[in-house]
């Protein structure tokens, strides 16, 4: 029994950590204003950038990095229509997410001889696994502790991220400009705050974030990028940011649920209990509906959020 | 200025997007060229007569996907090789696509243009319909007694690979549990299901197999969970048929450090010392076949082909020497001509499969 609940928050890990990246992303961007629909393109082309600087440097922080980078790149693309030339944000979103796979599958044919997948990384080369020794060095490698806490480190980073976030958002000043500009930019803005400047930052980290994000799934959950790797996540991601609230804590909430009801599935699945593949498979999204009718309030988006701001305009 | 700038800037960029979108369509000229040197000779033989052109339109991933688009085109490049047959490809990025590019390869006037895929079994069969003098093929689709006039089905005996995967498992297992991790359930998957367990019933009655559908083609990370479970279930082999599911399953076997075996095409190579064999669809076979019929004046259109062992449609990988004993692989040479002579009959569904176990 302790083992099977082992099994089922280590799938819930695994599942929600690429998850909760990205949802990061989508908080600081919409709170300082701007709706980013993109999430999806920016996680693809993190996911690729990630697994082929992975595979070419054997470094798998360099990666990772690389990554964010990218991702911030595109994002750099959404900030400049949707910031300075007042685009409509969904629809820069929408093309965000064609050009994200499209120059993922494009770079990785240039890459590796023309193939849309790329070569798999050296296990010893993936994201780490920084508690491995001491378990091993216990020799509980297969216990129950081992499947809940020896997880990669990009585990780990992601909820340090979520109570940065948290922190940079609620405790400084940079985050009351951020909040304040995308509940009511005029009004920051006669208080001297620069609402394009802000914007830029938050729209470029949440691409950062978002690459991460598919970093996370393609140098940690496997070790390659293929075409179909990232396929839906960032959505999902977009949705849990939601559900959570526009709040970096509740997008966590959002993300771990859907991991959880990810790991009851394939635990269910793999027990002797038949029910249909269809149906389990329906259970993440009916669990997370019927938490989010029953246990959360109404949810608030920045008032802000998605409208751009002319200086000087009515 | 700053505005003029970034209006420069962004015409530049979709300027790039266009060209990255594009070159799907373009990549097929180089092919084209590198081939025509070989074919000089082939073109000897047959210069009185205008050479056939054939072509086919990817599913989704693309010809380089590094399985089922790639087996394609890898058989009509050999058409093209040996037969001289002119070979082209289309590219499909979303479902969308699909009609479209039928279309513009219609236009191209091909003699013959295949869908790669059942997913593309609609637009086939619309297309077919609207073009009634317009040969068309579908790879992995059968139409049965709907099928137009004008169109050949071509289906692989994935449970006979299947089987035969299942065999090695069955014989190669120390904890006497072996996994199998589906896509979404039908008859296509059914087939690779119930051949396998067949495959690991004939090689040892009491090994167990754990059946676990993920109902994704791509969700690898519910891959590699299901996996996990798998394998800290006591199950030391698992064969998955479930798509880009499958990378997460063979992430997994190279965590555990457990077997693993693969599907469609070789995949040794994603993890050298894990994937021990691979339960193979050969689709270049399937379609330079076909070619070769229509060269001979013999395409078999309003039918549906099937290529099983015998007409090697179907196999394990050749790299499951490095992994399986000599011993195994003699007998796996045994069953084959055994399943080719017709004194195994490999069950693809449930039914089927009760039956086998009977017996």
């Amino acid at each position: 029994m302790l083992d099977n609940i082992g099994i089922i928050i280590g799938i819930t890990l695994m599942y929600a950590t690429p998850l909760i990246y990205t949802a990061l992303g989508g908080v600081i961007s919409e709170n300082s204003g701007v709706v980013n629909i993109g999430l999806e393109g920016m996680m693809t082309l993190g996911a690729f950038v990630g697994a082929a600087v992975g595979y070419y440097m054997g470094n798998p922080w360099i990666a990772f990095l690389a990554a964010g980078a990218a991702g911030g790149l595109l994002a750099l693309c959404h900030a400049i229509a949707s910031v300075t030339f007042n685009a409509q944000q969904v629809v820069s979103g929408i093309a965000i997410n064609f050009i994200g796979p499209g120059l993922a599958m494009f770079l990785s044919r240039l890459f590796f001889k023309g193939a849309t997948m790329t070569k798999a990384i050296d296990i010893n080369h993936k994201i780490p696994k920084p508690l491995d020794p001491i378990f091993e060095g216990l020799s509980l490698q297969d216990s129950f502790l081992a499947q809940i806490f020896n997880q990669y480190a990009t585990v780990y980073i992601a909820f340090l991220l979520v109570f940065a976030m948290w922190f940079v958002m609620y405790k400084t000043r940079f985050g009351m400009r951020l909040r304040a500009v995308g509940e009511h930019p005029r009004a920051a803005d006669t208080l001297g705050i620069n609402v394009y400047r802000i914007r830029y930052i938050c729209v470029i980290l949440s691409g950062v974030f978002a690459g991460l994000g598919g970093a996370a799934m393609s140098l940690a959950v496997v070790s390659l990028f293929s075409p179909t790797l990232i396929s839906g996540q960032g959505f999902i991601a977009l949705a849990a940011m939601i559900f959570g609230n526009w709040k970096p804590q509740g997008a966590m909430g959002a993300c771990l649920l859907f991991g959880a009801a990810q790991g009851l599935v394939v635990f269910l699945g793999g027990t002797s209990i038949r029910v249909p593949s269809q149906l389990l498979s329906m259970l993440p999204y009916l669990i997370t509906l019927i938490v989010l009718a029953v246990f959360v309030g109404r949810s608030r988006m920045p008032k802000a959020d998605g409208i751009p701001y002319e200086k000087g305009g009515g | 200025m700053k505005k003029r700038f970034f209006v420069v800037l962004m015409v530049l960029m979709m300027g790039f997007s266009l060209f990255a979108a594009g070159c799907g369509q373009n990549a097929p000229e180089a092919p084209k060229q590198q081939a025509s040197g070989d074919e000089q000779a082939d073109k000897d033989q047959g210069q009185d007569k205008k050479a056939l052109k054939a072509a086919m339109a990817t599913d989704v991933g693309g010809v380089h996907d590094q399985s089922f688009n790639q087996s394609a085109w890898e058989g009509l490049q050999r058409a093209e090789k040996e037969l001289g047959v002119e070979a082209n490809y289309i590219e499909s990025q979303q479902e969308a696509d699909y009609g479209p590019n039928l279309e513009t390869l219609y236009d191209a006037g091909n003699d013959l243009i295949w869908g790669v895929g059942y997913m593309m079994a609609g637009a086939i069969k619309e297309a077919a319909e609207k073009n009634p003098d317009q040969n068309y093929a579908i790879i992995d689709f059968a139409y049965g007694d709907e099928s137009p006039e004008n169109v050949v089905g071509v289906v692989f005996k994935a449970e006979q690979s299947s089987f035969l995967v299942g065999y090695i498992a069955g014989k190669m297992t120390k904890t006497g549990k072996i996994g199998f991790v589906g896509g979404k359930r039908g008859f296509i998957i059914d087939a690779f299901e119930y051949g396998f367990r067949a495959g690991v019933k004939y090689a040892d009655k009491d090994a167990e197999v754990a059946i676990q559908y993920a109902d994704s083609f791509t969700d690898a990370a519910k891959g590699k969970a299901i996996a996990n479970q798998m394998y800290q279930n006591g199950a030391d082999i698992v064969f998955h048929a479930a798509g880009g599911v499958g990378l997460g399953v063979i992430e997994s076997a190279k965590e555990n450090e457990k077997q693993v075996i693969g599907v469609d095409r070789d995949q040794n190579s994603l993890a050298p010392d894990h994937v021990i064999t691979s339960a193979m669809k050969r689709v270049d076979n399937g379609m330079y076949n076909t070619v070769k019929a229509m060269a001979e004046d013999k395409l078999p259109v309003g039918e549906t082909v099937v290529y099983g062992l015998a007409e090697g449609g179907v196999d394990i990988a050749p790299t499951s020497d490095k992994h399986v004993p000599a011993e195994i692989l003699d007998e796996i040479a045994t069953l084959k001509q055994e399943i080719i002579d017709g004194k195994i009959t490999v069950p693809f569904n449930e039914e089927t499969f009760n039956e086998f176990k009977a017996e």
